[in-house]
């Protein structure tokens, strides 16, 4: 279908990287986002790039290394992680993730205490050990949004913002328009990654599409001496270092959210904040004295398994929708490849991704967000 | 996996949080003249009231311009946490009326975070203000508080302006009144309204040699009187001038060089330019604020309960345009300033790749980002300083933007052609002082925080490996790693 048009709705990495695997397929794409590139999660969270739960983990271990060439601008990409664990417990769990992955042929390492300190020389000798993943990694989630916009307008992509999509036209069993409020943009078809506001948009075209909205904090400390591994969890929380230096680090509970019309609000964040210092002081006590110069937060949208969802409707038939379901940093490089392959082709090329059709949740109860208690506090 | 769902979401914030650790009918922030009054007035109206401030702040804080711009040049003196305490009492007798007319007042305690329930967060169990002193943080409930934060000296660069020496008018003030602690002699002062002449008169009375103001207008800006004692002390005035350069040596500026050629000898460059509103913690909380160019900046446009006051409720309007004021010296300086010019110190972004919005130097610029810029960001929408921060990482250091986001702002409005008014005020963020992680740390957190903390969103199928779906792993899976959300 080359030379035709697709209206991507959302600018988050999701769509963006969707709208960067069409136009190198010679795809004419049109991104619209209702504010800048990015501003939502996909500029707000930790980076982390190991999601060996996912049909996509290949694809996105095989391209994050990549992704700076491919794209033609830094995403601050860097390979592997390391899980600390800070008691007898958090041990024997990562132990227990240790031995799947072994089990899986993802390289790990166990570590002992003075080899967690040879390689994040911020921890100190309380802890119990570490698990070293030769696989995944971390990005700079701005920048990578970044690359991907300009990735694509170098490609001839087009990006609008300050666009919010309002509805959608439709014809024939097809949407053949996407509208905002001053403009209908033809299409032949369309992409809907909008994060948490989803349901309100499939909602237009009759889909139902189950998910729930929720806040989740970070924080950030100023530079501290490079470490030789700077993706370093645990201790349950998660986090990078910076390639200036910075901790920037987030984990705990959320706060399930109703997103209205103009989109989920995500600020201002909350003391959590102190929480998750606590608990950085912990992992990386050689860190402690360290100034955190911000908090923020960010709402991401959870499907009823937490996986995402990535499917082409069969009507109307041009449509592919995309939620991440919180986890759509690490996979964007891969679900952009998925979402190209079914908008072109109606099919996943490198993976089998049945696990991720919107038809698993077909008779789902109503009430499935009050049986688990996703509901915001009243 | 059988999944029995309780209703209840473990992992969920609801209920986790802690109570503060003591409440107030009010919390005064800011314990200068307005914050003060405001106290003891809450005082005789029967109000239990807490009035908090952070002075003395640390000296490493100082050091990071932190609040004020102190520019490196205070003395010793301000590394004695007790003659400071002593100083600011002496400077201001009424906290003592305060404390009598039953005040309960903290020195040397930051408010860096202010925190209620609305749209986008319900799981506060009452709102709060965030407290830290030098050992540790806590949170304190409220039923109003009083922003009496003042206001924060605008920075300005300045070819070589990134060295000691180079401070704000209100760190200067701060340092001689209150301190006795100023490190300098001889000073210029950039500006000719009245906050510069203010302090200029104020170094003289402090037996300092004032070597010359500079104004970057064609004429005088500020009140006629001031600026009569200034003429009369023998003070140089340079209109239609601004620094072109500057030396300097290990202890910092040394002299400068005006635009028409001037040199003038100083080791003090004080930038007195203008004064801006401290509303980092409205900002924060997400509270309303508005531009108003004769106030000073952007101020908060107050909300029920949470009443600002003082210079943090804007400047004294005398109908003079700070905002283009102010424009005028930064388009001064970006005729001047060479490109490769800093212009934020913490994380070293000079002109040149804030303007090209170009990554800092420990990223590749392959040839695709060097053909990006403003411009090309321009193409895409309207400037968003928060966007550029991110890319060129202007504004992210220790400092929080202090130095930088107005001037950046200023710049961004220049070089986009747009009125100042249409650059969104760049977001601050909690906490609006930079804290130790030990100091922030809550260590004595509610059992239920532990209990309800998982890595992400405890939903045990979100990471269960593909392969293993549907066998016996799944079920070890969710019993080794998750607890309590589904039965
Ligand atoms: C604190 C935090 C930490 C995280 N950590 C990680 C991590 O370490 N690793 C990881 O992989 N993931 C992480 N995530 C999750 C990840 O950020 C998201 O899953 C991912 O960014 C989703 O991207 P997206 O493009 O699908 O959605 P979004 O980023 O939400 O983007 C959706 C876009 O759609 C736009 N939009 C919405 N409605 C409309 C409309 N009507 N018209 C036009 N535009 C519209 C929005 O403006 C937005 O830009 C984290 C998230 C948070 C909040």
């Amino acid at each position: 279908m080359s030379g035709s048009d697709v209206v991507i709705v959302g600018g988050g990495v999701t769509g963006l990287s969707a709208g960067w695997w069409l136009a190198k397929s010679g795809v004419k794409v049109t991104v619209l986002d209702k504010f800048i590139v990015g501003w939502e999660a996909s500029g707000r969270n930790g980076g982390g790039a190991s999601h060996y739960s996912s049909p996509l983990f290949e694809e996105e271990q095989r391209l994050w290394p990549q992704m700076d060439e491919l794209l033609g601008y830094p995403t601050e990409h860097q390979k592997g992680r390391i899980l600390i664990a800070m008691t007898e417990r958090q041990w024997d769990q990562y132990r227990f993730i240790a031995e799947r992955h072994t089990r899986l042929n993802h390289p790990v390492e166990l570590l002992d205490v003075k080899q967690v300190q040879e390689a994040v020389p911020l921890a100190g000798d309380n802890c119990f050990g570490g698990v070293h993943y030769k696989f995944g990694g971390h990005a700079n989630p701005q920048r990578t949004v970044q690359a991907y916009a300009w990735a694509l307008q170098d490609l001839g992509g087009k990006i609008i913002q300050h666009s919010p999509v309002t509805g959608f036209e439709t014809a024939g069993g097809k949407v053949t328009g996407v509208k905002t409020a001053n403009a209908t943009y033809g299409c032949d078809a369309v992409v809907v990654a909008a994060g948490p506001q989803i349901p309100q948009l499939m909602a237009q075209l009759g889909v139902d599409v189950p998910l729930a909205a929720a806040r989740a904090e970070m924080i950030i400390t100023e530079p501290a001496p490079m470490m030789p591994l700077g993706g370093v969890d645990g201790h349950k929380i998660y986090g990078r270092q910076t390639l200036r230096g910075n901790l920037a680090y987030g984990g705990g509970p959320h706060e399930w959210l109703d997103v209205d019309a103009n989109g989920p609000a995500a600020r201002p964040s909350t003391p959590l904040a102190r929480n998750l210092a606590k608990r950085l002081a912990e992992l990386l006590p050689k860190a402690a004295h360290l100034n955190v110069i911000r908090s923020w937060a960010g709402v991401i949208e959870n499907s009823p398994d937490g996986r995402p969802i990535i499917d082409r409707l069969n009507s109307p038939d041009n449509v592919v929708v995309a939620s991440m379901s919180s986890v759509g940093f690490g996979l964007s490089p891969a679900s952009g490849h998925a979402i190209r392959d079914l908008v072109i082709d109606g099919a996943c090329s490198f993976s089998n991704i049945d696990l991720l059709k919107l038809s698993r949740f077909d008779g789902l109860e109503k009430d499935w967000r009050e049986k688990r208690g996703w509901m915001p506090i009243a | 996996m059988d999944l029995n769902f309780t209703g209840i979401d473990v992992c969920a914030v609801n209920g986790t949080r802690s109570a503060p650790e003591a409440k107030y009918d009010l919390v005064v922030i800011g314990a200068g003249p307005s914050g003060i009054t405001a106290a003891i007035e809450g005082a005789a109206s029967g109000a239990s009231v807490l009035l908090v401030d952070e002075n003395p702040v640390s000296g490493a804080l100082m050091g990071n311009d932190t609040p004020l711009y102190f520019g490196g040049r205070m003395t010793a003196a301000t590394q004695n946490k007790d003659r400071m305490l002593e100083a600011i009492f002496m400077s201001m007798p009424d906290l003592e009326k305060a404390m009598e007319a039953g005040v309960e007042l903290l020195l040397g305690t930051t408010a860096w975070g202010v925190y209620r329930n609305g749209p986008g967060v319900q799981s506060l169990p009452e709102q709060v203000v965030g407290l830290a002193d030098a050992e540790r943080s806590w949170l304190v409930g409220f039923d109003r508080i009083v922003l009496a934060t003042g206001a924060r000296d605008l920075a300005i660069a300045f070819p070589g302006w990134n060295q000691p020496g180079v401070m704000g008018a209100a760190a200067l003030q701060m340092l001689l009144s209150r301190y006795g602690a100023f490190s300098g002699r001889r000073i210029v002062v950039l500006g000719t309204h009245d906050l510069a002449l203010e302090t200029a008169l104020l170094a003289l009375e402090h037996g300092l040699d004032v070597a010359a103001l500079v104004e970057v207008r064609d004429a005088p800006q500020g009140d006629a009187a001031l600026l009569e004692k200034i003429t009369a002390a023998g003070i140089p005035t340079y209109y239609g001038q601004s620094i072109a350069a500057s030396k300097g040596g290990l202890d910092g500026i040394e002299s400068i060089t005006l635009t028409d050629g001037t040199n003038i000898a100083c080791d003090t460059v004080c930038v007195a330019i203008g004064l801006v509103p401290s509303i980092e913690l409205v900002d924060a909380m997400h509270g309303p604020r508005a531009l108003n160019a004769a106030r000073g900046g952007y101020i908060p446009a107050g909300e029920p309960n949470v009443t600002a006051v003082g210079l943090c409720a804007g400047l004294p309007d005398t109908g003079f345009d700070h905002v283009a004021y102010r424009m005028d010296w930064v388009r001064a300086a970006l005729r001047v300033n060479a490109p490769d010019t800093i212009i934020c110190q913490c994380e070293e972004v000079t002109l040149a790749d804030l303007i090209g919005i170009q990554p800092p130097n420990y990223l590749p610029r392959p040839a695709a980002l060097q053909a990006r810029s403003l411009g090309t960001l321009l193409d895409d929408g309207p400037a968003n300083p928060d966007q550029i921060k991110r890319l060129t990482r202007s504004g992210m250091g220790v400092c929080q933007g202090r130095r930088c986001r107005d001037q950046v702002a200023m710049m961004l409005a220049i070089e986009s052609d747009k009125p100042f008014g249409t650059i969104p005020l760049a977001t601050h963020r909690a906490p609006v002082r930079p804290l130790p992680l030990k100091i922030l740390a809550e260590w004595d957190e509610p059992a239920g925080m532990d209990a309800a903390w998982d890595v992400w969103f405890g939903i045990p199928t979100q990471w269960v490996p593909v392969e293993d779906i549907g066998t016996p792993y799944q079920d070890e899976h969710r019993e080794m790693l998750y607890t309590g959300m589904y039965t």
